[in-house]
């Protein structure tokens, strides 16, 4: 059961958390590109605080999650993720190839341990 | 980025097509090994939206209306960790701001100079990361009047694989049991930490990720519901000056 409930209420914060804090930034873009250089200050530091923002949430849901990953023993999620991340330079720098080994080594890790 | 548009010549099968062809063509466009990685991810935003409480219709509403699964992770597990409407919002716009660049980047190659504008502000609603690299490989050798329709299938085709797969996933993370359910919530952290290496063009970005990593966890145990709020404002401020002042060292 999620805090928000499932009522008219939680489209309102989905909506307003979702869309409205979403969707400026993209009119912004199409307004801006008519008249700002590419290569502005100002966009390599709007980059540089929502990788930032990205990373922090990759740590936060493999260090400290929520739900299902919480039952997985936490050096599984990061042995699954390293090896993810190996599988991806070993495989040439393909996503699929990474994305793909991180997940099976956390599910095979769990049955392997859990018996 | 930055460089010319690649000399390639335009497609045999835009000799003579309409723009209605190539709304077609971009709707054939979309199977292909990026989108599958999408669509794999979208699997895994469903899994993760059962896993913190939504129905099945709050899943699907929130892939329609935001569009950008960095946000959507980030609105899904604000809730799951009790975040109020605010904290959410400040976080997830957070997010969404690396929106504005790639918009701002697309555009002018997509626009043939002719069309009105609201389209414009209609298409930007798909724009995400995957959608801007594969559009901004395939846009380029079209001739202009095309492009926007191309684009428009694409997207189309693209929303329906992932509003498809959010289902998908919420059913499946339903009925598995929970450690393959856990395998795919999994997807999402991976899929985003590895997007963030390959995108990264420059020492602030890589700089970012790092110092993002560290202080993510770090503020989450220090200041709970603005964190990821925090982490991106001061990370990317901190990983923003640090490259800027050693280039300048550098430089002098």
């Amino acid at each position: 059961m999620s805090e928000i409930g499932h009522g008219v209420w939680s489209y309102v914060f989905l909506f307003t958390a979702g869309f409205v804090a979403t969707q400026p930034w993209r009119y912004l873009g199409v307004i801006l590109s008519r008249n700002v250089q590419e290569d502005a200050e100002i966009l390599v530091w709007v980059r540089a605080v929502s990788t930032s923002l990205v990373a922090g949430l990759v740590a936060r849901m493999v260090l400290l999650p929520a739900g299902a990953l919480a039952a997985v023993p936490l050096e599984i999620r990061l042995g699954a993720f390293a090896l993810g991340v190996a599988a991806y330079y070993g495989g040439g720098q393909r996503l699929i190839i990474g994305v793909g080994a991180a997940a099976a080594a956390l599910i095979a890790a769990q049955y392997g341990l859990g018996g | 980025m930055g460089q010319g548009e690649p000399v390639t010549q335009p497609p045999e099968w835009t000799k003579g097509a309409s723009r209605g062809d190539a709304f077609w063509r971009g709707i054939g466009g979309v199977p292909s090994t990026p989108v599958l990685v999408v669509v794999i991810t979208f699997l895994g935003f469903g899994a993760l939206a059962h896993d913190v409480g939504f129905d099945i219709y709050q899943a699907a509403f929130v892939t329609a209306v935001v569009f950008a699964l960095p946000g959507q992770v980030v609105l899904a597990d604000e809730i799951a960790h009790g975040a109020g409407l605010l904290a959410a919002a400040f976080a997830v716009t957070l997010t969404a701001v690396r929106l504005l660049p790639l918009v701002f980047s697309l555009m002018p190659v997509m626009r043939d100079g002719k069309s009105p504008r609201w389209p414009e502000f209609v298409l930007s609603h798909f724009t995400a990361i995957t959608l801007w690299i594969e559009a901004m490989r395939r846009l380029p050798p079209l001739p202009r009047n095309l492009r926007m329709p191309y684009f428009a299938g694409f997207s189309a085709g693209l929303s329906a694989g992932t509003m498809s797969a959010t289902i998908l996933g919420y059913h499946l993370a339903a009925q598995l049991p929970p450690q393959i359910a856990a395998g795919f919530v999994f997807l999402t952290p991976i899929y985003f930490f590895l997007s963030l290496i390959a995108t990264a063009v420059g020492g602030a970005d890589r700089m970012a990720l790092a110092v993002g990593t560290v202080l993510g966890p770090a503020l989450f145990l220090l200041a709970p519901g603005y964190d990821l709020f925090l982490t991106g404002l001061i990370g990317g401020s901190a990983a923003y000056f640090m490259v800027r002042r050693r280039k300048r060292g550098a430089g002098s």
